[in-house]
């Protein structure tokens, strides 16, 4: 999918501006393109080493299996489909957790044994089963604390308050969050 | 409001660190230890970012998306929405990368400060690549019937979306 976007933004773009006659600018854009890319790529490293570094401490120092202990009752509720003792549900609090920290390298880990754990109870291995579904509606709604990524762009372009969006943020990502559970539960409930 | 945006990153190296020292954690050894692995990921992603600026650019730059969604600015000036944010919003489920290089491009033409600028923030910041996700997921466990994940999760996002662009008209108007 996304081989196919790259080369429809390329060639969409490209066709488009020779019809409306740009050709000056186009071959500026062609040249700068890269250009531009490498400097966003190299505006981002201080902040992502820094925070990198920082929330090793909070994995090394347990922070991250403490918050998603503390998360987990709560968790297991939206997962009735699950057993009480299974194992899907640490690593799905984890894979939250990690997502919400910013710590997408580790999170991910964390999610794809979480699919694993939650296949072994599935009874139809080429469908997808409820607990999954909720688990990825949860996860794509992303619960992020601090964009990060977000934040060293907005300071790269000299904004005033670089961190301003993330309270704003976090309401944002509460409503979708809220929205897809709910959408998921009456699915759910719907077939039953 | 916004002085809990400002408090925030203080407040959590502190207690990171603060709780790093608590459990006695070697803080520095750790942080390097991380810093490295920071620049490693930044080395991986390095040439999609690259790729992706250079294609998006072009993508803008002949003026497509604005001309295509012309029709639609009468509607979206009466929600006080600004048209630059459309193709992000589209974008946004699909490739983080592309539409990190959307939020650069509004950037560089309107400014982090403007409305569209906060608003494709805080776009950026409350979704996830979707698309992406549901196909590394399921692709890991070889599940090739998703029911109705892909409609909630692109459903989630579509309220996101929305819930930026209120939450951003309220706090910054």
């Amino acid at each position: 999918m996304i081989n196919k976007l790259w080369g429809l933004f390329i060639i969409i773009g490209i066709v488009f501006t020779l019809i409306t006659g740009n050709i000056d600018t186009l071959n500026d854009t062609i040249l700068t393109g890269a250009k531009n890319g490498v400097n966003i790529a190299v505006e981002l490293i201080p902040i992502l080493v820094l925070w990198s570094g920082i929330m090793k401490i909070a994995e090394k120092s347990n922070l991250l299996e403490k918050i998603a202990r503390i998360f987990q009752p709560v968790l297991s509720k939206l997962f009735p489909s699950l057993k009480k003792d299974s194992k899907a549900l640490g690593y799905i609090t984890s894979n939250i957790a990690a997502n919400a920290l910013g710590l997408g390298s580790a999170a991910t880990p964390f999610g794809l044994k979480a699919m694993e754990e939650m296949q072994k109870e599935n009874d139809c291995k080429d469908t997808a089963s409820d607990a999954m579904i909720t688990f990825l509606v949860l996860n794509t709604s992303g619960v992020t604390i601090i964009p990060t990524t977000v934040i060293a762009l907005r300071l790269m372009h000299h904004s005033m308050n670089p961190e301003e969006i993330i309270l704003p943020a976090i309401l944002a990502t509460i409503c979708s969050s809220i929205a897809g559970l709910f959408l998921d539960y009456i699915r759910r409930s719907k077939k039953k | 409001m916004s002085t809990f945006s400002k408090f925030i990153i203080p407040l959590f190296v502190v207690f990171v660190i603060g709780y790093g020292l608590k459990k006695k954690v070697l803080i520095y050894d750790t942080f390097l230890e991380g810093a490295k692995e920071g620049l490693i990921t930044v080395f991986h992603i390095f040439p999609s970012i690259v790729a992706m600026v250079f294609a998006v650019n072009i993508l803008l730059n002949s003026h497509i998306i604005e001309i295509g969604f012309q029709f639609l600015k009468p509607i979206l000036n009466i929600m006080n929405i600004p048209l630059n944010i459309l193709p992000m919003a589209l974008i946004r489920p699909i490739s983080g990368t592309a539409s990190l290089a959307i939020l650069n491009d509004i950037f560089l033409k309107l400014g982090p400060d403007s409305m569209a600028g906060r608003m494709a923030s805080v776009l950026q910041g409350c979704t996830d690549t979707t698309i992406y996700v549901l196909t590394l997921y399921f692709g890991s466990v070889k599940i090739t019937k998703t029911r109705y994940a892909l409609s909630t999760g692109l459903f989630a996002d579509f309220i996101g979306i929305i819930a930026s662009f209120l939450i951003v008209n309220f706090f910054f108007a």
